[in-house]
């Protein structure tokens, strides 16, 4: 695309044209977008024509049409994260990513459908409606950033932006069949997305393949004065090897509870490595059975705090003017009530709980050492191979309120994502084969700051790599 | 099973509120996500250190200048614009009592 642009075969105009009459088309089945940003799509565009016909030297991704997920701020633009409560928002400033692909000229068709604040595995809690799985539309696109994968998958946008708390770049690019990057926590700023678990959360890219996805990765990260706990990410190191590179399988992932149509496309993709003659070694990662829990308490812990912001006086929706409202307290309450759903309250509920007085340290600061045990079984395991290779999700994509009415069970899909966050490592997720129409997802898992390692290995995947 | 009683004390920590009806759901879904969450009580944990974020980084600090951090008086403006109710310079809201 970035060749046709700079060869004048067709212009950023027509090609965001190209794309805005797709999502005016097809996304009503679909409902990836809950803003679609034209003026400011063709705005950009423009902007790109003119640097061509000037005979300007285009960046990357000048032109390229993209979707980014509705909880990244664009200034001037509505950014909701599918809540109630920030209904009416308009974002006062750019999200540094953001202001990243602005420099780059990157053309933005719109926002994304997302699960409320990132609060669920499907895209189904978001306040506004549910966003389908185009691969099949009776499913669900996997979540929170849904809307990104399912944008991705449907041709919406040539790439997007999702944010990974918990496993919501990783689930939905596994369930809708595209790649997906949770960048290795500090590797790409995380001014301007909104804060739902602060020491988990990255922004990152979907793509329909691995070089594209890494394009994109390599314009957004970097260190960032805006956000302390950024870094820079070492020059990329030499051409990887397949041959002998050492694949390690955690031995915890492929125990019970996966399906057998998982299980069975992770094992032709483990095969298929070893025909490209990579060294296939068991490591173990000894203290899966506690991820979830762990993560559960730390999320909802740093969620409830995060959250405590929108109160009805700040921004965002108020309830002020409800007649029953009589004083400052009554404002943040009645706010809060209203214009949160469910999971949210659930989350911010749990989150007080393990903070509060006389459980901080049974569960809170247990959840932290157990966490630190998760990060060491990282540690350990990326010692002993050059990258890891684990399903996405125990199951096939599951069907539109399947899991509405058990949040428990909802919270058990993502069990092979969750420790990723936790250990503050990276992984890619892309597909490791079809089962008719449906995706099966795997995860290529990197030492710190070695995305360009676990692109090369999913490049040889796709047969894209020499 | 966690009492309602204890139920209703974090949503007032919480700043939330839920209806008798609500509060029912909430009890059984909550116990049922605290038991699981119990289960990290059988983890070994003696001798490990807290840890409270993955990268190495502490005491990171900046000049205070509002042209990095985006705190220019034009930017307050838009600040203020979103806010559901201003008086002049101010956020307006209830009396505290």
């Amino acid at each position: 695309m970035h060749a046709g642009l700079a060869g004048k075969e067709f212009s950023a105009v027509e090609l965001a044209k190209f794309f805005l009459d797709k999502i005016r088309k097809e996304d009503g089945q679909i409902k990836a977008f809950i803003t679609v940003t034209e003026d400011l799509a063709l705005a950009q565009a423009r902007k790109v024509d003119e640097a061509i016909s000037k005979g300007e030297s285009i960046p990357m991704l000048a032109g390229i049409p993209c979707a980014i997920k509705d909880n990244i701020l664009i200034e001037g633009v509505k950014c909701t994260s599918a809540s109630k409560i920030l209904e009416n928002y308009v974002a006062p400033y750019d999200a540094t990513v953001i202001k990243k692909l602005k420099e780059q000229g990157a053309v933005v068709l719109g926002k994304t459908n997302l699960d409320e604040f990132s609060m669920g595995s499907s895209t189904e809690n978001s306040a506004f409606f549910a966003t389908k799985n185009p691969r099949d539309t009776s499913r669900v696109p996997g979540g929170s950033s849904g809307g990104s994968a399912a944008a991705t998958a449907a041709g919406f946008c040539k790439f997007a932006l999702g944010s990974d708390t918990g496993g919501s770049i990783r689930q939905p690019a596994s369930f809708c069949g595209v790649v997906g990057l949770k960048p290795t926590y500090g590797a790409v700023s995380r001014y301007g997305v909104m804060a739902f678990a602060s020491s988990l959360d990255q922004i990152g890219p979907f793509a329909n393949d691995a070089a594209d996805c890494q394009a994109v990765f390599d314009a957004i990260k970097g260190k960032d004065p805006l956000d302390s706990t950024s870094l820079d990410s070492p020059e990329r190191k030499e051409k990887l090897e397949i041959k002998g590179l050492r694949i390690g399988i955690p031995k915890e992932y492929f125990i019970k509870g996966m399906d057998k149509e998982v299980d069975g496309k992770m094992r032709e993709a483990i095969g298929k490595y070893e025909k490209m003659g990579a060294k296939i070694v068991e490591v173990s990662l000894p203290h899966t059975e506690y991820a979830l829990p762990c993560y559960y308490i730390i999320a909802t812990a740093e969620a409830s705090a995060n959250l405590a912001r929108y109160d009805g006086i700040k921004y965002g929706s108020s309830a002020a003017n409800d007649p029953e409202v009589n004083d400052l307290l009554g404002v943040y309450v009645k706010s809060r009530e209203k214009y949160f759903g469910g999971e949210v309250k659930r989350r911010i509920m749990l989150g007080t709980y393990v903070l509060s007085s006389g459980y901080y340290d049974a569960y809170y600061k247990r959840a932290q050492k157990v966490r630190t045990l998760i990060k060491k079984d990282f540690e350990s395991a990326l010692s002993q191979a050059d990258v890891l290779l684990a399903p996405v999700s125990p199951t096939l994509p599951f069907k539109i309120g399947e899991k509405m009415e058990d949040p428990l069970s909802m919270y058990l899909s993502d069990i092979y994502t969750i420790s990723i966050n936790l250990a503050g490592v990276g992984a890619i997720s892309m597909p490791a084969g079809w089962e008719g129409d449906l995706p099966v997802g795997m995860q290529i898992i990197g030492k710190p700051f070695e995305e360009d390692k676990m692109f090369q290995a999913a490049m040889a995947f796709e047969g894209k790599w020499e | 099973m966690i009492s309602e009683e204890e139920i209703r004390h974090i949503a007032k920590l919480s700043r939330l509120e839920f209806s008798a009806a609500q509060l029912e759901k909430f009890q059984k879904e909550f116990s049922a996500i605290l038991e699981y969450v119990e289960s990290l009580k059988t983890a070994n944990v003696e001798g490990v250190e807290p840890m409270a974020h993955s990268v190495k980084v502490a005491n990171v600090f900046r000049k205070d200048d509002p042209e990095i951090q985006g705190t220019r008086l034009d930017n307050n403006k838009k600040l203020l614009e979103i806010a559901p109710a201003t008086e002049g310079d101010y956020l307006r809201s209830k009396a505290v009592f």
